[in-house]
Protein backbone atom coordinates (compact mmCIF):
# COMPACT_ATOMS: atom_id res chain seq x y z
CA UNK A 1 0.00 0.00 0.00
CA UNK A 2 1.75 3.02 -1.64
CA UNK A 3 1.01 6.18 1.32
CA UNK A 4 0.71 9.24 -0.73
CA UNK A 5 0.74 12.96 1.58
CA UNK A 6 0.22 16.24 -0.22
CA UNK A 7 -0.85 18.22 3.45
CA UNK A 8 -0.82 21.94 4.51
CA UNK A 9 -1.54 23.41 7.65
CA UNK A 10 -1.54 26.64 9.14
CA UNK A 11 -0.98 26.86 12.91
CA UNK A 12 0.23 29.65 15.27
CA UNK A 13 2.53 30.99 12.78
CA UNK A 14 3.97 27.85 11.80
CA UNK A 15 2.78 26.59 7.88
CA UNK A 16 3.23 22.86 7.13
CA UNK A 17 3.41 22.12 3.41
CA UNK A 18 4.63 18.58 2.77
CA UNK A 19 3.78 16.39 0.01
CA UNK A 20 5.52 12.97 -0.77
CA UNK A 21 4.85 9.44 -1.47
CA UNK A 22 6.38 6.35 0.51
CA UNK A 23 7.11 2.64 -0.42
CA UNK A 24 4.25 -0.41 0.38
CA UNK A 25 5.95 -1.39 2.79
CA UNK A 26 8.64 -1.36 5.02
CA UNK A 27 10.17 2.01 7.32
CA UNK A 28 9.99 5.13 5.47
CA UNK A 29 12.14 7.99 8.22
CA UNK A 30 10.55 11.49 8.22
CA UNK A 31 13.64 12.69 9.11
CA UNK A 32 14.70 16.58 10.20
CA UNK A 33 15.96 18.89 12.61
CA UNK A 34 13.57 19.40 16.53
CA UNK A 35 11.13 21.74 15.31
CA UNK A 36 10.78 21.44 11.77
CA UNK A 37 7.02 19.77 11.39
CA UNK A 38 8.13 16.32 11.98
CA UNK A 39 5.34 15.52 14.37
CA UNK A 40 2.88 17.84 13.18
CA UNK A 41 2.91 16.07 10.02
CA UNK A 42 2.83 12.63 11.39
CA UNK A 43 -0.87 13.77 12.95
CA UNK A 44 -1.93 15.30 10.41
CA UNK A 45 -2.02 12.32 8.91
CA UNK A 46 -3.66 10.65 11.36
CA UNK A 47 -6.62 13.10 11.10
CA UNK A 48 -5.20 15.07 14.69
CA UNK A 49 -5.25 18.34 13.21
CA UNK A 50 -8.60 18.92 12.16
CA UNK A 51 -7.53 21.88 10.81
CA UNK A 52 -5.00 20.42 8.39
CA UNK A 53 -6.41 20.18 4.38
CA UNK A 54 -4.81 18.21 1.49
CA UNK A 55 -4.44 14.74 0.64
CA UNK A 56 -3.99 11.00 2.22
CA UNK A 57 -4.01 7.90 0.12
CA UNK A 58 -3.21 4.50 2.01
CA UNK A 59 -3.46 2.30 -0.82
CA UNK A 60 -6.83 2.59 -3.01
CA UNK A 61 -8.50 3.93 0.02
CA UNK A 62 -8.01 7.74 0.38
CA UNK A 63 -8.38 8.90 3.95
CA UNK A 64 -8.70 12.57 3.15
CA UNK A 65 -9.34 14.58 -0.35
CA UNK A 66 -11.37 17.41 -2.01
CA UNK A 67 -13.98 15.32 -1.17
CA UNK A 68 -14.19 15.04 2.12
CA UNK A 69 -12.27 14.12 5.38
CA UNK A 70 -12.40 10.67 7.73
CA UNK A 71 -12.04 11.31 11.39
CA UNK A 72 -9.35 9.75 13.07
CA UNK A 73 -11.35 6.61 14.38
CA UNK A 74 -12.41 5.76 11.15
CA UNK A 75 -9.10 5.59 9.61
CA UNK A 76 -6.89 2.65 10.01
CA UNK A 77 -3.79 4.14 11.66
CA UNK A 78 -1.71 2.68 14.00
CA UNK A 79 -0.30 5.37 16.28
CA UNK A 80 3.06 5.64 18.76
CA UNK A 81 3.34 7.99 20.60
CA UNK A 82 6.48 10.46 21.58
CA UNK A 83 5.91 9.77 25.13
CA UNK A 84 5.02 6.11 25.90
CA UNK A 85 1.59 6.06 27.40
CA UNK A 86 -1.33 3.55 27.96
CA UNK A 87 -4.58 3.70 29.58
CA UNK A 88 -3.65 3.77 33.48
CA UNK A 89 -6.86 2.40 34.14
CA UNK A 90 -6.71 -0.88 32.46
CA UNK A 91 -4.08 -3.87 32.99
CA UNK A 92 -1.37 -4.39 29.38
CA UNK A 93 -3.98 -7.25 28.67
CA UNK A 94 -6.64 -5.08 28.14
CA UNK A 95 -4.71 -2.00 27.05
CA UNK A 96 -3.33 -4.56 23.89
CA UNK A 97 -7.04 -5.55 23.35
CA UNK A 98 -8.33 -2.32 23.05
CA UNK A 99 -7.56 -1.70 19.22
CA UNK A 100 -8.08 -5.38 18.64
CA UNK A 101 -11.87 -5.24 19.88
CA UNK A 102 -13.18 -1.81 17.66
CA UNK A 103 -11.07 -2.90 14.42
CA UNK A 104 -11.71 -6.98 14.24
CA UNK A 105 -10.92 -7.88 11.03
CA UNK A 106 -11.09 -10.97 8.83
CA UNK A 107 -7.84 -9.71 7.19
CA UNK A 108 -6.01 -9.47 10.88
CA UNK A 109 -2.45 -9.56 9.50
CA UNK A 110 -1.14 -10.09 13.13
CA UNK A 111 -2.37 -12.09 15.80
CA UNK A 112 -2.91 -11.43 19.61
CA UNK A 113 0.19 -14.07 20.72
CA UNK A 114 2.46 -12.98 18.19
CA UNK A 115 2.42 -9.66 19.29
CA UNK A 116 2.88 -10.40 22.70
CA UNK A 117 6.09 -12.76 21.58
CA UNK A 118 7.56 -9.87 19.24
CA UNK A 119 7.41 -7.36 21.94
CA UNK A 120 8.38 -9.65 24.90
CA UNK A 121 5.01 -8.42 26.80
CA UNK A 122 4.11 -11.64 28.33
CA UNK A 123 5.08 -11.73 31.45
CA UNK A 124 3.53 -8.05 31.25
CA UNK A 125 -0.15 -8.89 30.67
CA UNK A 126 -1.90 -8.35 34.19
CA UNK A 127 0.31 -5.43 34.99
CA UNK A 128 -0.84 -1.87 35.38
CA UNK A 129 0.85 1.32 33.92
CA UNK A 130 2.44 2.73 37.32
CA UNK A 131 4.65 -1.19 37.66
CA UNK A 132 6.22 -0.73 34.19
CA UNK A 133 9.43 1.21 33.26
CA UNK A 134 9.11 3.76 30.30
CA UNK A 135 10.68 1.18 27.90
CA UNK A 136 7.94 -1.27 28.95
CA UNK A 137 5.14 0.94 28.46
CA UNK A 138 6.59 1.65 24.70
CA UNK A 139 6.56 -1.70 23.80
CA UNK A 140 2.93 -1.78 24.98
CA UNK A 141 2.01 1.12 23.20
CA UNK A 142 3.73 -0.53 19.74
CA UNK A 143 1.81 -3.96 20.35
CA UNK A 144 -1.21 -2.16 20.74
CA UNK A 145 -0.93 0.26 17.45
CA UNK A 146 -0.26 -3.16 15.88
CA UNK A 147 -3.04 -5.42 17.05
CA UNK A 148 -5.65 -2.32 16.25
CA UNK A 149 -4.74 -3.97 12.59
CA UNK A 150 -3.65 -0.57 10.89
CA UNK A 151 -2.93 0.02 7.39
CA UNK A 152 -0.60 2.68 7.63
CA UNK A 153 1.75 2.77 11.54
CA UNK A 154 3.12 6.18 12.46
CA UNK A 155 5.36 6.00 14.90
CA UNK A 156 6.56 9.15 16.07
CA UNK A 157 9.84 9.35 17.84
CA UNK A 158 8.81 5.86 19.94
CA UNK A 159 13.02 5.82 21.13
CA UNK A 160 13.14 10.17 22.22
CA UNK A 161 11.49 10.19 25.85
CA UNK A 162 13.35 7.10 26.64
CA UNK A 163 17.00 6.88 28.31
CA UNK A 164 19.85 5.02 26.85
CA UNK A 165 19.43 1.64 28.39
CA UNK A 166 15.79 1.82 27.33
CA UNK A 167 16.92 2.76 23.90
CA UNK A 168 19.19 0.01 23.30
CA UNK A 169 16.61 -2.52 25.14
CA UNK A 170 13.74 -1.10 22.55
CA UNK A 171 15.67 -1.17 19.16
CA UNK A 172 16.27 -4.84 18.92
CA UNK A 173 12.37 -5.02 19.11
CA UNK A 174 11.98 -2.29 16.32
CA UNK A 175 14.69 -4.45 14.14
CA UNK A 176 12.24 -7.14 14.31
CA UNK A 177 9.30 -5.10 13.48
CA UNK A 178 10.67 -3.72 10.64
CA UNK A 179 11.57 -7.45 9.41
CA UNK A 180 8.14 -9.03 10.20
CA UNK A 181 5.76 -6.36 9.07
CA UNK A 182 4.10 -5.85 5.65
CA UNK A 183 2.38 -2.61 6.01
CA UNK A 184 4.32 0.95 5.66
CA UNK A 185 5.55 2.29 9.03
CA UNK A 186 6.13 6.29 8.98
CA UNK A 187 9.30 6.74 11.46
CA UNK A 188 9.65 10.25 12.60
CA UNK A 189 13.05 10.69 13.95
CA UNK A 190 15.76 13.50 14.11
CA UNK A 191 18.46 10.90 15.06
CA UNK A 192 20.60 9.62 11.98
CA UNK A 193 21.53 6.10 14.03
CA UNK A 194 18.31 5.36 14.31
CA UNK A 195 17.23 6.38 10.63
CA UNK A 196 20.59 4.18 9.46
CA UNK A 197 19.47 0.87 11.56
CA UNK A 198 15.87 0.97 10.79
CA UNK A 199 14.60 2.56 7.57
CA UNK A 200 14.93 2.29 3.69
CA UNK A 201 12.97 5.40 2.50
CA UNK A 202 14.00 9.00 3.47
CA UNK A 203 11.50 11.82 3.82
CA UNK A 204 13.78 14.75 4.53
CA UNK A 205 11.91 17.88 6.26
CA UNK A 206 13.19 21.26 7.06
CA UNK A 207 11.05 24.64 8.27
CA UNK A 208 8.05 22.98 7.68
CA UNK A 209 8.30 21.71 4.24
CA UNK A 210 9.32 18.30 2.57
CA UNK A 211 13.46 18.95 0.64
CA UNK A 212 13.23 15.89 -0.86
CA UNK A 213 12.76 11.98 -0.38
CA UNK A 214 14.12 8.75 -1.84
CA UNK A 215 15.92 5.63 -0.64
CA UNK A 216 18.47 5.83 2.15
CA UNK A 217 21.50 4.96 0.51
CA UNK A 218 21.07 7.90 -2.33
CA UNK A 219 19.62 10.21 -0.03
CA UNK A 220 22.58 9.97 2.64
CA UNK A 221 25.37 9.88 0.12
CA UNK A 222 23.51 13.43 -1.94
CA UNK A 223 26.19 16.02 -1.64
CA UNK A 224 23.96 19.29 -1.73
CA UNK A 225 22.22 17.30 1.28
CA UNK A 226 23.57 18.52 4.83
CA UNK A 227 24.00 14.85 5.68
CA UNK A 228 26.89 14.14 3.09
CA UNK A 229 28.86 16.77 5.38
CA UNK A 230 28.47 16.08 8.68
CA UNK A 231 31.12 14.84 11.15
CA UNK A 232 29.68 11.54 10.71
CA UNK A 233 29.09 11.11 7.48
CA UNK A 234 28.05 7.81 6.43
CA UNK A 235 26.20 5.66 3.29
CA UNK A 236 24.01 2.87 4.27
CA UNK A 237 24.64 -0.30 2.29
CA UNK A 238 22.48 -3.00 1.14
CA UNK A 239 24.10 -6.05 1.01
CA UNK A 240 23.24 -9.83 1.46
CA UNK A 241 25.40 -12.67 3.34
CA UNK A 242 27.28 -15.00 1.06
CA UNK A 243 29.12 -17.18 3.04
CA UNK A 244 31.03 -17.64 6.66
CA UNK A 245 34.31 -18.34 7.21
CA UNK A 246 34.48 -20.78 10.12
CA UNK A 247 38.58 -20.59 10.68
CA UNK A 248 38.64 -16.85 11.03
CA UNK A 249 35.07 -16.24 12.29
CA UNK A 250 34.23 -14.14 9.56
CA UNK A 251 31.33 -13.57 7.07
CA UNK A 252 31.71 -13.04 3.38
CA UNK A 253 29.02 -10.21 2.13
CA UNK A 254 28.24 -9.66 -1.36
CA UNK A 255 26.40 -6.77 -3.02
CA UNK A 256 26.43 -5.33 -6.63
CA UNK A 257 29.61 -3.66 -6.13
CA UNK A 258 31.58 -6.32 -5.14
CA UNK A 259 32.03 -8.62 -1.16
CA UNK A 260 32.98 -7.48 1.92
CA UNK A 261 34.39 -9.41 5.01
CA UNK A 262 32.64 -8.49 8.30
CA UNK A 263 33.16 -10.41 11.75
CA UNK A 264 30.92 -13.48 11.55
CA UNK A 265 27.38 -12.84 11.39
CA UNK A 266 24.43 -14.68 12.77
CA UNK A 267 22.78 -15.07 9.47
CA UNK A 268 21.39 -17.69 6.97
CA UNK A 269 23.68 -17.16 3.51
CA UNK A 270 21.55 -15.06 1.07
CA UNK A 271 20.02 -12.95 4.51
CA UNK A 272 19.72 -9.53 3.75
CA UNK A 273 21.85 -6.75 5.76
CA UNK A 274 22.36 -3.55 6.55
CA UNK A 275 26.25 -1.75 6.31
CA UNK A 276 27.01 1.95 7.91
CA UNK A 277 30.46 2.45 6.21
CA UNK A 278 31.65 6.36 7.38
CA UNK A 279 32.98 8.62 5.01
CA UNK A 280 36.39 8.80 6.94
CA UNK A 281 36.68 5.83 6.89
CA UNK A 282 37.18 5.35 3.10
CA UNK A 283 40.96 5.59 1.65
CA UNK A 284 41.11 5.77 -2.33
CA UNK A 285 43.93 4.53 -4.43
CA UNK A 286 44.83 3.98 -8.22
CA UNK A 287 46.03 0.62 -7.65
CA UNK A 288 44.25 -2.46 -5.39
CA UNK A 289 46.57 -2.31 -2.46
CA UNK A 290 48.78 -5.63 -1.76
CA UNK A 291 50.09 -5.81 0.93
CA UNK A 292 47.98 -3.94 3.50
CA UNK A 293 46.09 -5.26 6.66
CA UNK A 294 42.89 -3.86 5.11
CA UNK A 295 40.26 -6.35 4.34
CA UNK A 296 37.83 -4.80 1.99
CA UNK A 297 38.47 -3.13 -1.09
CA UNK A 298 36.58 -2.64 -4.22
CA UNK A 299 37.07 -0.97 -7.12
CA UNK A 300 34.47 2.70 -7.33
CA UNK A 301 34.02 5.21 -10.10
CA UNK A 302 34.09 8.80 -8.89
CA UNK A 303 30.23 10.30 -9.03
CA UNK A 304 30.77 13.41 -7.84
CA UNK A 305 33.28 15.77 -5.53
CA UNK A 306 32.15 18.75 -3.16
CA UNK A 307 34.08 21.12 -0.81
CA UNK A 308 34.08 19.91 3.10
CA UNK A 309 36.03 22.24 4.59
CA UNK A 310 39.21 24.15 3.48
CA UNK A 311 41.37 21.26 3.46
CA UNK A 312 39.33 18.26 2.42
CA UNK A 313 36.82 17.42 0.32
CA UNK A 314 33.83 14.63 -0.47
CA UNK A 315 33.77 12.47 -2.82
CA UNK A 316 30.63 10.44 -3.76
CA UNK A 317 31.76 6.76 -5.12
CA UNK A 318 29.20 4.15 -7.24
CA UNK A 319 29.89 0.59 -6.65
CA UNK A 320 27.65 -0.96 -8.43
CA UNK A 321 24.36 0.33 -8.01
CA UNK A 322 24.75 1.98 -4.23
CA UNK A 323 26.78 4.82 -3.55
CA UNK A 324 29.00 5.46 -1.11
CA UNK A 325 31.29 8.68 0.15
CA UNK A 326 34.80 9.29 1.12
CA UNK A 327 36.27 11.95 2.92
CA UNK A 328 39.73 12.65 1.59
CA UNK A 329 42.42 15.72 1.52
CA UNK A 330 42.28 18.32 -1.20
CA UNK A 331 46.17 17.24 -1.57
CA UNK A 332 44.97 13.52 -2.27
CA UNK A 333 42.67 14.92 -4.97
CA UNK A 334 45.42 16.62 -6.62
CA UNK A 335 47.65 13.88 -6.41
CA UNK A 336 45.77 11.38 -7.55
CA UNK A 337 43.69 13.36 -10.24
CA UNK A 338 40.51 12.75 -8.52
CA UNK A 339 37.74 14.03 -10.73
CA UNK A 340 33.81 12.54 -11.84
CA UNK A 341 33.99 9.50 -13.90
CA UNK A 342 37.46 8.39 -12.52
CA UNK A 343 38.30 4.61 -12.01
CA UNK A 344 39.47 4.17 -8.32
CA UNK A 345 39.42 1.62 -5.73
CA UNK A 346 37.77 1.81 -2.27
CA UNK A 347 39.20 0.89 0.80
CA UNK A 348 36.99 0.44 3.41
CA UNK A 349 38.90 0.87 7.20
CA UNK A 350 35.63 -0.19 9.21
CA UNK A 351 31.81 -1.65 8.61
CA UNK A 352 29.36 -1.73 10.58
CA UNK A 353 26.61 -3.98 10.61
CA UNK A 354 23.33 -2.22 11.35
CA UNK A 355 20.85 -4.51 12.62
CA UNK B 1 -36.55 -1.10 61.19
CA UNK B 2 -34.27 1.80 60.77
CA UNK B 3 -36.64 4.25 61.69
CA UNK B 4 -37.47 2.38 64.55
CA UNK B 5 -33.37 2.44 65.29
CA UNK B 6 -33.48 5.88 64.49
CA UNK B 7 -36.50 6.89 67.17
CA UNK B 8 -34.86 4.97 69.99
CA UNK B 9 -31.94 7.27 69.52
CA UNK B 10 -34.10 10.37 70.20
CA UNK B 11 -35.68 11.16 67.09
CA UNK B 12 -39.25 12.57 66.43
CA UNK B 13 -41.27 11.67 64.29
CA UNK B 14 -41.73 15.48 62.80
CA UNK B 15 -37.51 15.06 62.86
CA UNK B 16 -37.60 11.71 60.59
CA UNK B 17 -39.38 13.32 58.43
CA UNK B 18 -37.12 16.09 57.82
CA UNK B 19 -34.37 13.86 57.79
CA UNK B 20 -35.79 11.72 55.00
CA UNK B 21 -36.69 14.55 53.26
CA UNK B 22 -32.88 15.84 53.53
CA UNK B 23 -31.63 12.77 52.00
CA UNK B 24 -33.77 12.44 48.93
CA UNK B 25 -33.02 15.86 48.26
CA UNK B 26 -29.62 15.87 48.64
CA UNK B 27 -29.07 12.13 46.24
CA UNK B 28 -31.85 13.58 44.05
CA UNK B 29 -29.58 17.11 43.81
CA UNK B 30 -26.48 15.20 43.24
CA UNK B 31 -27.69 12.79 40.96
CA UNK B 32 -29.01 15.72 38.93
CA UNK B 33 -26.53 17.50 39.07
CA UNK B 34 -23.69 15.19 38.13
CA UNK B 35 -25.80 14.42 34.96
CA UNK B 36 -25.85 18.38 34.21
CA UNK B 37 -22.56 18.69 35.41
CA UNK B 38 -20.97 16.52 33.42
CA UNK B 39 -21.40 17.91 29.96
CA UNK B 40 -21.10 21.27 31.79
CA UNK B 41 -17.87 20.28 33.45
CA UNK B 42 -16.42 18.62 29.82
CA UNK B 43 -17.45 21.90 28.04
CA UNK B 44 -15.24 23.88 30.53
CA UNK B 45 -12.58 21.71 30.88
CA UNK B 46 -11.97 22.04 27.07
CA UNK B 47 -13.85 24.60 25.46
CA UNK B 48 -11.17 27.63 24.01
CA UNK B 49 -14.64 29.93 23.71
CA UNK B 50 -14.27 33.44 25.28
CA UNK B 51 -17.18 31.97 26.71
CA UNK B 52 -15.03 29.54 29.10
CA UNK B 53 -14.37 32.37 31.58
CA UNK B 54 -17.62 34.14 32.37
CA UNK B 55 -19.55 30.92 32.27
CA UNK B 56 -16.40 29.85 34.92
CA UNK B 57 -17.30 32.60 36.89
CA UNK B 58 -21.48 32.30 37.24
CA UNK B 59 -20.58 28.18 38.35
CA UNK B 60 -18.22 29.11 41.30
CA UNK B 61 -21.02 32.58 41.68
CA UNK B 62 -22.49 29.78 44.48
CA UNK B 63 -19.23 29.92 46.66
CA UNK B 64 -19.07 33.48 47.78
CA UNK B 65 -22.58 34.75 47.30
CA UNK B 66 -24.75 34.52 50.72
CA UNK B 67 -27.19 31.62 50.40
CA UNK B 68 -29.93 34.23 50.95
CA UNK B 69 -28.95 36.43 48.33
CA UNK B 70 -29.21 33.27 46.11
CA UNK B 71 -32.41 32.25 47.31
CA UNK B 72 -33.73 36.03 47.13
CA UNK B 73 -33.54 36.01 43.27
CA UNK B 74 -34.68 32.32 43.16
CA UNK B 75 -37.44 33.80 45.20
CA UNK B 76 -38.41 36.14 42.65
CA UNK B 77 -38.19 34.46 39.45
CA UNK B 78 -40.30 32.03 41.41
CA UNK B 79 -43.05 34.49 42.31
CA UNK B 80 -46.30 35.13 40.33
CA UNK B 81 -44.10 38.07 37.93
CA UNK B 82 -40.95 35.80 37.68
CA UNK B 83 -39.98 33.54 34.55
CA UNK B 84 -40.28 30.75 36.46
CA UNK B 85 -44.01 32.03 38.09
CA UNK B 86 -46.04 29.90 35.27
CA UNK B 87 -44.32 26.42 37.25
CA UNK B 88 -45.37 27.55 40.77
CA UNK B 89 -42.07 26.05 42.35
CA UNK B 90 -42.40 28.38 45.40
CA UNK B 91 -42.46 26.31 48.84
CA UNK B 92 -42.42 22.71 46.62
CA UNK B 93 -39.97 20.19 46.77
CA UNK B 94 -39.55 20.67 43.00
CA UNK B 95 -38.69 24.61 44.06
CA UNK B 96 -36.33 22.96 46.95
CA UNK B 97 -34.59 21.10 44.60
CA UNK B 98 -33.85 23.38 41.39
CA UNK B 99 -32.44 25.99 44.47
CA UNK B 100 -30.14 23.16 45.50
CA UNK B 101 -28.98 22.44 42.24
CA UNK B 102 -27.95 25.80 41.71
CA UNK B 103 -26.75 26.20 45.27
CA UNK B 104 -24.07 23.03 45.05
CA UNK B 105 -24.04 23.32 41.24
CA UNK B 106 -19.44 24.48 41.57
CA UNK B 107 -19.09 21.61 44.04
CA UNK B 108 -20.38 19.48 41.37
CA UNK B 109 -18.72 20.67 38.23
CA UNK B 110 -15.47 21.91 39.59
CA UNK B 111 -14.29 18.36 40.33
CA UNK B 112 -15.40 16.80 37.31
CA UNK B 113 -13.47 19.99 35.21
CA UNK B 114 -10.45 19.35 37.27
CA UNK B 115 -10.77 15.34 36.38
CA UNK B 116 -11.31 16.02 32.86
CA UNK B 117 -8.71 18.59 32.54
CA UNK B 118 -6.38 15.88 34.28
CA UNK B 119 -7.00 13.66 31.72
CA UNK B 120 -5.26 15.05 28.86
CA UNK B 121 -5.14 14.89 25.10
CA UNK B 122 -2.86 12.00 24.64
CA UNK B 123 -5.49 9.36 25.83
CA UNK B 124 -8.25 10.96 23.97
CA UNK B 125 -6.01 10.66 20.82
CA UNK B 126 -4.88 7.51 21.41
CA UNK B 127 -8.52 5.91 21.41
CA UNK B 128 -9.20 7.30 18.51
CA UNK B 129 -6.32 5.81 16.68
CA UNK B 130 -7.49 2.42 18.31
CA UNK B 131 -11.37 2.86 16.62
CA UNK B 132 -12.79 4.16 19.11
CA UNK B 133 -15.92 6.79 18.45
CA UNK B 134 -16.45 10.19 20.08
CA UNK B 135 -19.41 8.34 22.52
CA UNK B 136 -16.62 4.89 23.24
CA UNK B 137 -14.36 7.41 23.86
CA UNK B 138 -15.78 9.31 26.43
CA UNK B 139 -17.65 5.74 27.65
CA UNK B 140 -14.44 3.67 27.66
CA UNK B 141 -11.91 6.27 28.10
CA UNK B 142 -13.11 9.32 29.74
CA UNK B 143 -15.34 7.82 32.41
CA UNK B 144 -13.35 5.61 33.77
CA UNK B 145 -10.18 7.60 34.28
CA UNK B 146 -12.58 10.58 35.95
CA UNK B 147 -13.65 8.30 38.20
CA UNK B 148 -12.19 9.57 41.34
CA UNK B 149 -13.67 13.10 40.28
CA UNK B 150 -16.88 11.55 40.19
CA UNK B 151 -16.43 9.91 43.71
CA UNK B 152 -15.51 13.70 45.27
CA UNK B 153 -18.01 15.40 42.84
CA UNK B 154 -20.82 12.98 44.11
CA UNK B 155 -19.52 13.48 48.03
CA UNK B 156 -19.38 17.06 47.81
CA UNK B 157 -22.65 18.02 46.46
CA UNK B 158 -24.22 15.93 48.83
CA UNK B 159 -23.03 16.58 51.55
CA UNK B 160 -22.98 20.67 50.39
CA UNK B 161 -26.80 19.81 49.92
CA UNK B 162 -27.14 18.45 53.42
CA UNK B 163 -26.03 21.72 55.13
CA UNK B 164 -27.98 23.90 52.99
CA UNK B 165 -29.91 26.37 55.25
CA UNK B 166 -30.27 29.77 53.35
CA UNK B 167 -31.69 28.81 50.11
CA UNK B 168 -34.44 26.33 51.88
CA UNK B 169 -35.39 29.44 54.29
CA UNK B 170 -36.03 31.80 51.32
CA UNK B 171 -37.86 29.52 48.56
CA UNK B 172 -38.68 26.70 50.87
CA UNK B 173 -40.05 28.15 54.25
CA UNK B 174 -41.02 25.01 56.29
CA UNK B 175 -43.41 22.96 55.27
CA UNK B 176 -43.37 19.50 56.67
CA UNK B 177 -42.50 16.79 54.43
CA UNK B 178 -42.45 19.12 51.59
CA UNK B 179 -39.96 21.47 52.24
CA UNK B 180 -38.92 21.35 55.97
CA UNK B 181 -35.13 20.01 55.88
CA UNK B 182 -33.14 19.14 58.83
CA UNK B 183 -31.18 22.16 59.01
CA UNK B 184 -34.48 24.28 59.21
CA UNK B 185 -35.07 22.05 61.22
CA UNK B 186 -32.36 22.59 63.94
CA UNK B 187 -33.28 26.10 63.64
CA UNK B 188 -36.50 25.40 64.76
CA UNK B 189 -35.58 23.47 67.60
CA UNK B 190 -32.91 26.27 68.88
CA UNK B 191 -35.52 28.98 68.26
CA UNK B 192 -38.40 26.93 70.49
CA UNK B 193 -35.24 26.53 73.11
CA UNK B 194 -35.49 22.61 72.90
CA UNK B 195 -31.59 22.01 72.87
CA UNK B 196 -32.12 18.22 72.83
CA UNK B 197 -33.96 17.73 70.32
CA UNK B 198 -31.41 20.62 68.14
CA UNK B 199 -28.45 18.33 69.95
CA UNK B 200 -29.43 14.81 68.54
CA UNK B 201 -29.91 16.60 64.86
CA UNK B 202 -27.11 18.65 64.98
CA UNK B 203 -24.51 16.15 66.19
CA UNK B 204 -26.19 13.66 63.43
CA UNK B 205 -25.69 15.69 60.43
CA UNK B 206 -21.95 16.93 61.51
CA UNK B 207 -21.19 13.18 62.02
CA UNK B 208 -22.82 12.19 58.65
CA UNK B 209 -20.69 15.66 56.98
CA UNK B 210 -17.57 14.15 58.71
CA UNK B 211 -17.64 10.43 57.56
CA UNK B 212 -18.60 11.80 53.69
CA UNK B 213 -15.77 13.78 53.59
CA UNK B 214 -13.42 11.07 55.35
CA UNK B 215 -14.48 9.12 52.59
CA UNK B 216 -13.35 11.52 49.89
CA UNK B 217 -9.92 11.88 51.74
CA UNK B 218 -9.02 8.44 52.96
CA UNK B 219 -9.99 7.38 48.88
CA UNK B 220 -7.68 10.13 47.58
CA UNK B 221 -4.93 9.30 50.19
CA UNK B 222 -5.22 5.36 49.28
CA UNK B 223 -4.81 6.76 45.41
CA UNK B 224 -1.90 8.75 45.81
CA UNK B 225 0.16 5.91 47.33
CA UNK B 226 -1.20 3.21 45.46
CA UNK B 227 -2.46 0.91 47.55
Amino acid sequence: MTVKVDMHLDKGGFRLECAFESPPSGFTAVFGPSGCGKTTLLRAIAGLEPEARGLVKVGADSWQDANGCLPTHRRPVGYVFQHPSMFSHLDVHANLRFGMRRRRSSDAALDFDLVVELLGLSDLLRRHAPGLSGGERQRVAIAQALLSNPRLLLMDEPLAALDQASRSVLLPYLDDIQRQLAIPVLYVSHALDEVARLTDHLVLMRDGRVVTSGGINELLTRLDLPMAHGRNAEAVLHAAVRAHDTRDELTELTFSGGHLWVPRVDAVPGAGVRLRIRARDVSLALQPLSGTSILNSFPVVVAEIDDDGPSQVMVRLQAGDQTLLARVTRRSQRLLAIEPGKHLHAQIKSVALLA
Amino acid sequence: MTGELLQAAGLQPADMQALWLTLRLAALTTLLLILVGTPLAWWLARTRSRLRAPVEALVALPLVLPPTVLGFYLLLAMGPNGPLGGLSLAFTFGGLLLGSMIYSLPFVVQPLRDAFAAIGEQPLEMAACLGANPVDRFRSVVLPLARPGYVTAAVLGFAHTLGEFGVVLMIGGNIPGETRVLSIAVYEHVEALDYANAHVLSAGLLLLSFILLLLIYTSRFRRRTGA
